[in-house]
C-alpha cells in the first residue's frame, strides 16, 4: 500500500485524534432531529434527556462507575479545573486544610490549576519529583502527605513522554487516609483500563478528542461522597455540579469513541504498539546519540519518545513538515514561552539535550509502510541538521 | 505562521559550514532559549570576500542565519556593522513576534566575527567605531534589543 503523502502521516495522536465516522454517524441526528434540550419536559425534550443518559450510562459501565457519577464538561481541561479547585474549595470550606499533592510532570491544565490555588487563593502544594523515566514514586507521595492534605493529583499516564503512573497504587494510600485522590486520565482514555475501583481513583478526567471522539467535550468522574463545589454556577444540569444545557451531540459522540474503543483494545493496542516497537526500535539503530524519553516498559502504547542530541526540535519538526510527517516536539524553542517542557526537565534532562525533543504518537490509522517511510527519512534530517550544528562533532 | 521565505531559507539555507583559516569566528549563545550559532569571514579589501555559519536552533535562527549571511556577502564592513535584526527579519518577509529574538543570534554572531578581525587588526577599525560595541552580548543579557 503506498502512503498518501497529501494526507500526510499523522504521528501526533497525543495531540488530537481524527473523529471515528461511526462516532460522526451517532452524533449527527442531535443537531437536526432529536435537537430538543433535556430539560424540557415535552417528548423532544423527554427524548434528548433519554440520550444523554443512555450515554452517561454507557461511559459508566465502562468505568465500573454508577452513571450519577459522571459529570459532562467541556473538555479535558475543564474535567481537571472543576475536580481540583472544586474539591480544594470544598475541603478547605470543611475546614480540613489547604495542602494539595500534584507531581512535576502534570498537564498544564493541573499544573497551573494548583498554581493558582497557591499564588491566588492561599493553598500550599507539594510538587512531587519524578524519576528519569518520569516516575512518581508512591513512597515520596507517602512521605508528602500532611494532616491537612485536601487532595492528591497525579496523571495516570503523561502525554509528553507516555509513562504510566503507579495510580492504584497511590490511590491506596490516598484511600488510606481519607484524601481525595484525582487522576488526569486524558491520555490513558482509550488505551489503559479505566475501572475506577481496581485504580482506587475519586476522580477521574477524560478528553474525547485522544480516543476519535470530538474535540470539545470531556467528563469528570466523581465518587459518591467525594466534596466538589460547582465551578460554573446556574442551572441544575449535572445534579448541580457543572450548570449550561447539555451538549447531547457530543455527550453521544464520547460515549460512543469510549464503546468502540474498549470494544477493539486489545487489538488496537497490539497493532499500535507493534508499529510503535519498530519506530522506536529503528530510530535508535538508525540514529546515533538518541535516547528514548520516558519509561522503556511502563509507557502508553502508541507513544514514541526521543530526545535526538546536537538538534533542535522545531528544526526537525519543519523538515518532518516538508515530508509529510506530523509529528510534534517539547523543544524551547516549539513553545512560546521559549522554555523547554518542563517534563523534561523534571526528569532530569538539562535544557540543550531537552532541546532535540521529538515525540511522535500512533494511532489506529498508521501502516507499517508509513512508520518505515519515517525511519527512512528521518536519519536524513537528523544528519542534515548535525552538519549545520556548531555543537556536533562527528566521531573521526 | 513563517513565511514562504523564511522556510525557503530553512529548507535551503545558504552558506553553510566552516571556513578554515578565516580572518574572523564569531560564536554566541542565545540568552532567550539557548540557542547557538558560529560565523566565519573572510575579509578583503573592507569587504566581506566569504562567510559561513553553523547554527544550533529553531527554524528561524537558521533561516536568519542564512539571510544574514547572504545579506553581507561582498559588502564593505561599514555596511554590515549597520546591519539589524529588523533588517534580517523585514529581508525575510518578517518574524512571529516571539521569533524576533532568533535573528539577534545571527547579528550578533556577525559583530563578535568582526570583533575577532578588528582585534587582530585595530589599525583597521573605520573610523567612530570602538571594539567594545562589536563584543558579542553577556550570556545574562537581555535578547530584546536589537
Ligand atoms: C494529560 C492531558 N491532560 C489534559 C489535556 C487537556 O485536554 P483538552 O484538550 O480536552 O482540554 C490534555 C490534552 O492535551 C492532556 O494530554
Ligand atoms: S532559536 Fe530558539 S526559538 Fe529560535
Amino acid at each position: 500500500m503506498a502512503i498518501d503523502l497529501d494526507k500526510g502521516v499523522y504521528l501526533d495522536h497525543a495531540a488530537t485524534t481524527p473523529v471515528d465516522r461511526r462516532v460522526v454517524e451517532a452524533m449527527l441526528p442531535f443537531w437536526t432531529e432529536r435537537y430538543g434540550n433535556p430539560s424540557s419536559i415535552y417528548r423532544l425534550g423527554r427524548d434528548a434527556a433519554k440520550a444523554l443518559n443512555g450515554a452517561r450510562e454507557r461511559i459508566a459501565g465502562i468505568l465500573q462507575a454508577d452513571p450519577s457519577e459522571i459529570i459532562f464538561t467541556s473538555c479535558g481541561t475543564e474535567s481537571d479545573n472543576l475536580a481540583i479547585r472544586g474539591v480544594a474549595f470544598a475541603q478547605r470550606a470543611r475546614g480540613k486544610g489547604t495542602h494539595i499533592i500534584t507531581s512535576s510532570v502534570e498537564h498544564h491544565a493541573v499544573g497551573h490549576t494548583v498554581e493558582q490555588l497557591v499564588k491566588k487563593f492561599g493553598f500550599e502544594a507539594t510538587f512531587l519529583p519524578v524519576d528519569h523515566y518520569g516516575m512518581v514514586d508512591p513512597d515520596e507521595v507517602a512521605r508528602a502527605i500532611r494532616p491537612d492534605t485536601v487532595l492528591i493529583t497525579i496523571m495516570y499516564a503523561n502525554n509528553e513522554v507516555g509513562t504510566i503512573q503507579p495510580i492504584a497504587e497511590i490511590g491506596r494510600l490516598a484511600r488510606e487516609r481519607g484524601i481525595p485522590f484525582h487522576t488526569d486520565a486524558v491520555q490513558a482514555g482509550g488505551a489503559l483500563p479505566l475501572d475506577v475501583n481496581a485504580l482506587n481513583v475519586d476522580l477521574l478526567s477524560l478528553s474525547a478528542h485522544k480516543f476519535y471522539g470530538p474535540k470539545g467535550v470531556g467528563l469528570l468522574y466523581v465518587r459518591k461522597g467525594t466534596p466538589l463545589w460547582p465551578m460554573q454556577t446556574g442551572g441544575s444540569q449535572e445534579r448541580n455540579r457543572r450548570a449550561g444545557t447539555e451538549n447531547v451531540a457530543f455527550a453521544v459522540g464520547m460515549a460512543t469513541a469510549l464503546e468502540l474503543a474498549y470494544a477493539e483494545l486489545e487489538q488496537t493496542n497490539r497493532r499500535v504498539q507493534a508499529l510503535r516497537d519498530r519506530l522506536i526500535a529503528g530510530v535508535l539503530e538508525r540514529i546515533p546519540d538518541v535516547e528514548l524519553t520516558g519509561h522503556p516498559t511502563q509507557r502508553l502504547p502508541n507513544s514514541a519518545s526521543f530526545v535526538v542530541k546536537y538538534v533542535e526540535g522545531e528544526a526537525m519538526l519543519l523538515n518532518l513538515d516538508m515530508k509529510g510527517i506530523f509529528a510534534s516536539s517539547g523543544s524551547a524553542c516549539t513553545s512560546m514561552s521559549l522554555s523547554p517542557s518542563h517534563v523534561l526537565t523534571a526528569m532530569g534532562f538539562p535544557p540543550e539535550i531537552a532541546h532535540g525533543s521529538l515525540r511522535m504518537t500512533l494511532g489506529k490509522g498508521n501502516t507499517e509502510e508509513e512508520i518505515d517511510y519515517v525511519l527512512d527519512v528521518l536519519p536524513e534530517i537528523v544528519s542534515r541538521l548535525r552538519a549545520m550544528s556548531p555543537l556536533y562533532q562527528p566521531a573521526a | 505562521m513563517y513565511s514562504d521565505l523564511v522556510i525557503e531559507h530553512f529548507t535551503n539555507p545558504r552558506n553553510v559550514g566552516v571556513i578554515e583559516n578565516a580572518d574572523g569566528v564569531g560564536r554566541v549563545g542565545n540568552p532567550v532559549c539557548g540557542d547557538m550559532m558560529e560565523i566565519f569571514i573572510k575579509v578583503e579589501d573592507g569587504r566581506i570576500a566569504d562567510v559561513k555559519f553553523r547554527t544550533f536552533g529553531c527554524g528561524a535562527a537558521i533561516a536568519t542565519s542564512s539571510m544574514a549571511t547572504e545579506m553581507v556577502k561582498g559588502k564593505p564592513i561599514e555596511d554590515v556593522l549597520r546591519l539589524t535584526r529588523k533588517d534580517v527579519a523585514d529581508a525575510l518577509g518578517g518574524l512571529p513576534a516571539h521569533k524576533m529574538h532568533c535573528s539577534n543570534l545571527a547579528v550578533d554572531a556577525l559583530r563578535a566575527a568582526l570583533h575577532d578581525y578588528f582585534s587582530k587588526h585595530p589599525e583597521l577599525l573605520p573610523a567612530g567605531v570602538r571594539l567594545e560595541d562589536l563584543a558579542p552580548p553577556p550570556e545574562d543579557s537581555s535578547a530584546e534589543e536589537a
